[in-house]
């Protein structure tokens, strides 16, 4: 069964399954172990099969169990008496960074098939039937099915975003396991919904796991922590967490300085004029120095901020990927600010279109609707996300004036006319050159007969010459995509590029572009033809000077 | 539709018409017959604010000389947003209906931070800040003083209006606070001053209380308004604590401090102008020996309304000798602190009336009450005077100064309580001089002498007889109404006992039970279970919602809500928990459902409506008294025993209960809302509570839903959200609750009508 090709990552001697010595292998995808003298495996896991990996310290055995997602335990007892423990942590170490690796694509997996058992009852029946009882293996069950279903894998994408229950917190019921201790029992689902709510946390695993901590550790100082249990007192500097409830109050304080978008509900506008200091029955010199709180009050203002919070955080993760952005913004160290604030330029062009919000607000607020008739359907308003694209475009681009064909025959009878009436006036006749000049112009290939010469221009132009200018065009294409792509200039690196940019052009007009310009010179070839290309340079290049100059006004 | 009330024409901007909204305009229209005060109370979501102002504009149309002008008082900047959009309505209805446009001119008037154009001013976010910095551009010296310099920073919005503004009148129309600032920035005048200046000719003003009831401010924008005017004071709930609030004044060693600081900057001013500019304070002496003549003739001849703090005895006599040249003045001042320092000194409580300060003060340190009496008024002209700039600056030596006149003007009203320290801090030395008014009458008294018509109005003003007695008038009306309905979309339930049998109540001995909180949050959570949407919680104060969240957090408690809907909780800090509205707001709106904790008498409570989905269940957890161990309190309450009659009981319980009715009927906010009112107080259930919460409440508060236990109230609770969420439609409220115009004309309807106005 070992197949050659398979990279052995570890090889631990003297490991005993089920009282059996043998030996324990890590391979790159599987962890395998097989007894004594044999040369086959008679345990062999997949990584992405096994949930999770524990290692009861403190116990005389050293083992190592592996739950697997099927609900299966085994157990591997390290029985090398002088180099077990060694032994151990060596193999948990490296499960421990090959693990997460495939967890990913095991949860997927694993969602993606608890989500057909639970849309297709038929499906689930035969699950129980099947593999419930043991007829045949789950994978066996899923090695067909998933594939068929990877089509509508993608459609069911698309579905709405499942929210974060609000008590998830809750749900984590710490028991006690009989010594003093509490056991908390946490899920995948439960880590999840912590790292959406508390981006600070997510913050701290992935600064710390696995490189300074292991994750149960992680969980245990979590639970441990002053952040999870916001009324005890925080106990040290030491605790990680101390810095993720100083970000939460952070972000607390940001989301409040936001401020709030209904007038009806900001509180701080509500008082016309407040009474001055000092005036006033019950202005009883608010203690709001906390100095003067007591340890308990403490807490409870702690508390009560803390659910605040806890609910907002919740319902921006649950509002999907849009609130997500605006959450991020408040988590101080996530840095997107700038970005969102840039590229979401439609909805701010969308709200100056819209009624203020508080005109909206206040008129919602005044009105009695049962007091109307009941008058007229009512109609869906239109939203739209640029309105001047509704109003303006897309227009043709030239504006034409379509003639009937009766106004064509009309007009070709005027002319007709017109000619028939003709009487030349001999006196008042152009003199010669003129005529002739006004006879060249209007001729093919004059000057106010251009339109004509440019459907020429592919049989004008040798094809060599055209794949040539293809070429050009491409390169100047991407050159200039470059430099456009600087603007707007706010950042050193930038600055940079877009001086370096600038001399690419230069040096590729100089190389690439004259060559060609006076190849088609001496083949007597219209120049026109790279006026196009002459222009985007210029284009840029006028960019360029302006940006430079104000640059240097800024700096002087 | 047009309506015929006693003979007035009436165009009311809808097709239909609630019962209850005619027959408060009839109400309306006796009292503004009659040339006298009313107490109106009509639930909240019946269309008060139209039927006032569609009657009102009718009657101003009609009787132009003997209505001239509606001044129109809310409470917050949004419901004087509202009330002049729902004025701009009315006005489209009757260009509409008319054909013609009316030349009513309506505006909004607000605080300098809700109006400034100026870009730097009018980005300063604290509206002292605001007002400060407005005031170093505009005030008259400064501009005097940049005719000399013109490099002086000005305010071109001010300059511009100052030009031009006055010329011509701000043509009709009507103006919310945004237009007032499109209009100032279009023809560049600064909207503030225009405002200001337009209030004296406009058909109809709207804005806050305090331009009216503060002496302070009222004194310099509300003069000149005329008497032949209708004042309303819409959401009147509270309007006894706004007047107290504006008369009363804290001395804290603090402002002790600056008014030293402020002192000293006079003194140095003086003497320096005194080698300057010595002209310019004789010219002040002189102005003040002729006193103040001009105010006297002006309120003789009834131009002005008369002001508390500058009483009429003032106005007959000069200044007196002792404190009319600037330095005796300032030296009067020291002397004054000096002693209010001493005073301060202390390490017990001391109560006094403002006579026995009075004989204090001038046994001690020598101060008549005369030149104290004097104190505002002489303080404004120095100020004026030496140019000082910054008014801001000086805001602590101006509270001493009004403090100074007050406690000598008043000998009755008002209680002197000096607090060495804290109730709650005994060890930590903060020593306070309150001196409170304890009668709301003093502040509203010269509004109702000067104006023809004043109403007052709200959803709840239970019972209704008790607001002429404290604020001392006699009202020609005194009416409430109810609120008809075609379902009874409203439940009132008293939840007296767990299902534990244990009584459920806020009550001091009990509160911190551990039973008590225990039922309280499994009420929450058997709520949170049934109810859809927002429900909303009030406390009955911040301490003691404090205490409970902590308590059920530890029992798990709201770990267990938390499974049915995300949890707000109200903060003393208005932008924090401004955040948490509109984040609850938003979880009500996309169907997680919300519950807000809040508290009572808090700003949540006040200020903020929880409309259909946002609030479909209101819990009251407990009764909401007000802190009964304040001296204050206690003061005032002795005083409402002695001088109306009041016992303390009856005043605790009407102000608790009115508290209650305000909390639970920010879920009702028209007929087809519907919402569950939770009392969780057995006390609710006595006939003394019950009896006093408004009418529309109350009828509706059988005997079959009090007391109940929290079982009960699901059940029930059950049953009336199952009933209230099948579709209501318009044709099930025609003829019962929503009237076409041939259906009010009926007898019989009009018989009913009659019934529903309940006079008192």
């Amino acid at each position: 069964m070992a197949a050659l090709s398979e990279e052995v990552l570890l090889v631990v001697k003297r490991v005993r399954q089920r009282k059996q010595d043998g030996t324990l292998y890590l391979m790159a995808e599987r962890i395998a172990w097989g007894p004594e003298g044999k040369d086959r495996f008679t345990v062999s896991h997949l990584y992405a099969d096994i949930r999770q990996k524990i290692s009861p310290d403190g116990k005389a055995k050293i083992q190592l169990q592996l739950v697997l997602h099927t609900g299966e335990s085994t157990n591997f007892h390290f029985s090398n008496e002088s180099t077990a423990l060694r032994d151990r942590d060596a193999a948990k170490d490296l499960l421990q960074q090959l693990l997460p690796k495939f967890k990913k694509r095991a949860n997927k997996e694993l969602e993606e098939k608890n989500r057909m058992l639970q849309e297709d009852p038929v499906l689930f029946q035969l699950y129980k039937d099947l593999v419930v009882s043991q007829v045949i293996s789950a994978e066996e069950f899923w090695a067909n099915r998933l594939s068929l279903n990877n089509v509508d894998h993608s459609a069911s994408n698309n579905k709405q975003e499942v929210g974060i229950s609000a008590a998830f917190l809750a749900d984590i019921r710490p028991q006690t396991d009989g010594c003093n201790g509490l056991r908390y029992n946490l899920t995948s689902d439960i880590i999840e919904s912590i790292f959406r709510t508390y981006p600070a946390v997510k913050q701290k695993y992935a600064e710390n796991v696995p490189h300074n901590l292991t994750e149960k550790e992680f969980w245990t100082r979590f639970f441990q922590s002053h952040y999870f249990h916001r009324d005890r007192i925080s106990t040290g500097l030491q605790d990680i967490f101390s810095e993720c409830a100083k970000q939460d109050e952070k972000g607390l304080r940001s989301m409040v300085v936001q401020g709030v978008k209904n007038p009806l509900v900001d509180l701080l506008s509500l008082e016309d004029k407040t009474l001055d200091e000092g005036y006033g029955s019950n202005s009883m010199a608010p203690s709001t120095s906390s100095a003067n709180k007591t340890v308990k009050e403490n807490s409870n203002s702690a508390i009560i901020k803390r659910f605040n919070h806890h609910s907002a955080m919740v319902l921006a993760a649950g509002a999907g990927k849009k609130a997500c952005l605006t959450m991020k913004c408040a988590g101080p160290n996530w840095g997107c600010a700038s970005e969102t604030s840039s590229t979401d330029g439609n909805s701010r062009d969308s709200d100056f279109f819209q009624p203020p919000v508080k005109k909206v607000k206040i008129q919602e607020a005044i009105e009695y609707e049962d007091l109307h008739m009941e008058n007229g359907k009512k109609t869906v308003a239109l939203n739209l996300k640029k309105s001047d694209r509704y109003s303006h475009g897309p227009v043709p681009l030239l504006p034409q004036q379509y003639t009937t064909s009766q106004d064509i025959i009309n007009s070709v009878n005027c002319i007709q006319q017109e000619i028939a009436n003709y009487k030349p006036c001999l006196t008042q006749v152009m003199s010669s050159s003129t005529a002739s000049s006004a006879i060249a112009a209007l001729s093919p290939g004059g000057l106010l007969m251009q339109a004509g010469s440019q459907q020429a221009i592919n049989q004008m132009v040798p094809s060599d010459v055209q794949g040539e200018l293809k070429h050009l065009y491409t390169a100047a294409g991407e050159l200039l995509r470059h430099f456009w792509s600087c603007f707007p200039v706010n950042t050193p690196f930038l600055e940079e590029k877009v001086v370096k940019m600038k001399s690419n052009l230069e040096r590729f007009q100089m190389t690439k572009l004259r060559p060609f310009q006076e190849k088609i010179q001496r083949q007597y070839l219209s120049t026109n033809l790279t006026g196009h290309l002459e222009d985007m340079f210029q284009m840029a290049y006028n960019k360029f000077h302006a940006w430079q100059t104000r640059q240097m006004l800024r700096k002087t | 539709m047009k309506l015929n009330i006693e003979g007035l024409l009436v165009y009311f901007p809808y097709d239909y018409i609630y019962p209850e909204q005619y027959s408060y305009m009839l109400e309306l229209k006796r009292t503004l017959d009659a040339k006298g005060h009313g107490v109106l109370e009509m639930p909240s979501g019946t269309g008060k604010t139209i039927s006032l102002l569609s009657l009102i504009v009718a009657y101003q149309r009609a009787y132009p000389l003997e209505v001239t002008k509606l001044i129109y008082c809310s409470r917050t900047v949004p419901e004087i947003e509202k009330v002049v959009e729902e004025l701009r309505k009315l006005m489209e209805y009757y260009s509409k209906e008319a054909g013609e446009k009316n030349n009513f001119l309506a505006l909004a008037l607000s605080s300098r931070k809700n109006l400034c154009v100026h870009p730097e001013v009018s980005s300063l976010r604290f509206g002292k800040e605001v007002d400060g910095k407005c005031h170093s551009l505009t005030a008259s010296y400064i501009r005097a003083q940049r005719h000399s310099n013109p490099s002086l920073p000005s305010c071109r919005f001010y300059e511009e209006f100052d030009a031009l503004g006055r010329q011509v009148p701000l043509p009709a129309g009507v103006y919310n606070l945004d237009d007032l600032k499109d209009f100032g920035r279009r023809k560049g005048w600064c909207p503030y001053y225009l405002a200001r200046y337009s209030i004296v000719h406009a058909n109809i003003i709207v804005y806050s209380y305090h331009y009216l009831l503060d002496p302070k401010i009222a004194d310099l924008v509300s003069k000149e308004l005329a008497k032949k005017s209708v004042v309303v004071f819409d959401e009147a709930h509270n309007i006894d604590n706004v007047c107290i609030d504006s008369m009363s004044v804290n001395i804290t060693r603090r402002t002790l401090d600056r008014s030293q600081a402020n002192v000293e900057t006079l003194q140095s001013t003086i003497l320096k102008i005194k080698e300057t500019d010595a002209a310019k304070l004789k010219e002040e002496y002189r102005r003040l020996v002729e006193g103040l003549k001009e105010a006297n003739v002006a309120r003789e001849t009834d131009i002005y309304m008369s002001n508390p703090v500058l009483p009429d005895e003032v106005l007959q006599e000069a200044v007196p000798g002792s404190i009319r040249t600037a330095e005796h003045f300032v030296g009067f001042m020291k002397r004054f602190l000096e002693y209010l320092k001493a005073r301060l000194r202390i390490h017990h409580v001391v109560q006094e009336s403002a006579p026995q300060f009075l004989k204090d003060i001038s046994e001690k340190v020598c101060i008549d009450r005369k030149p104290l009496r004097f104190c505002a008024e002489r303080l404004r002209s120095l100020l004026r005077t030496l140019e000082i700039a910054d008014i801001a600056d000086f805001s602590a030596i101006t509270l001493i100064s009004n403090f100074a006149t007050l406690v000598s003007t008043y000998s009755k009203g008002f209680t002197i309580i000096i607090e060495p320290f804290e109730d709650r801090t005994p060890t930590i030395a903060n020593p306070v001089l309150h001196f409170s008014c304890m009668d709301p009458s003093i502040a509203i008294k010269p509004v109702f002498e000067r104006f023809q018509s004043v109403i007052i109005t709200s959803g709840t003003l239970s019972p209704l007889d008790i607001y002429p007695r404290i604020l001392d008038f006699h009202p020609v009306t005194t009416a409430s109404f109810t609120m008809t309905l075609a379902r009874t979309c409203l439940c009132p339930l008293v939840v007296g006992r767990g299902n534990d049998q244990v009584a459920m109540t806020s009550k001091f001995e009990t509160r911190e039970d551990f039973a008590v909180i225990r039922n309280y949050g499994n009420l929450l959570l058997e709520m949170s279970a049934i109810v859809p949407d927002g429900i909303v919680a009030f406390f009955t104060s911040y301490i003691y919602m404090e205490n409970i969240v902590a308590s059920w957090y530890e029992q798990g408690i709201l770990e267990n809500v938390q499974r049915n809907k995300l949890i707000f909780i109200e903060t003393p800090d208005a932008a924090e928990t401004s955040m948490a509205l509109e984040k609850y707001q938003e979880a009500c709106e996309n169907g997680r459902g919300a519950i807000l904790l809040s508290v009572a008498r808090g700003k949540v409570s006040e200020g903020i409506d929880f409309v259909h989905h946002f609030g479909r269940a209101v819990i009251m957890f407990g009764v909401p008294y007000v802190y009964t161990q304040s001296r204050i309190l206690k003061a005032r309450l002795e005083y409402l025993r002695d001088q109306f009659q009041i016992r303390e009981n009856d005043f605790l319980t009407f102000d608790a209960m009115r508290h209650a009715a305000q909390c639970v009927g920010r879920a009702i906010r028209g007929k087809t809302d519907y919402g569950l009112m939770i009392f969780a107080d057995k006390r609710y259930a006595r006939a003394d509570k019950r009896g006093k919460l408004p009418r529309w409440i109350q009828e509706h508060l059988t005997d079959g839903s009090l007391n109940l236990t929290i079982d009960e109230t699901v059940q029930l609770s059950k049953h009336f959200l199952r009933q209230m969420a099948q579709p209501f439609k318009q044709e099930d409220q025609l003829g019962l609750s929503l009237l076409t115009l041939e259906q009010l004309q009926s007898e019989e309807m009009l018989q009913k009508i009659a019934q529903i106005a309940h006079q008192v």
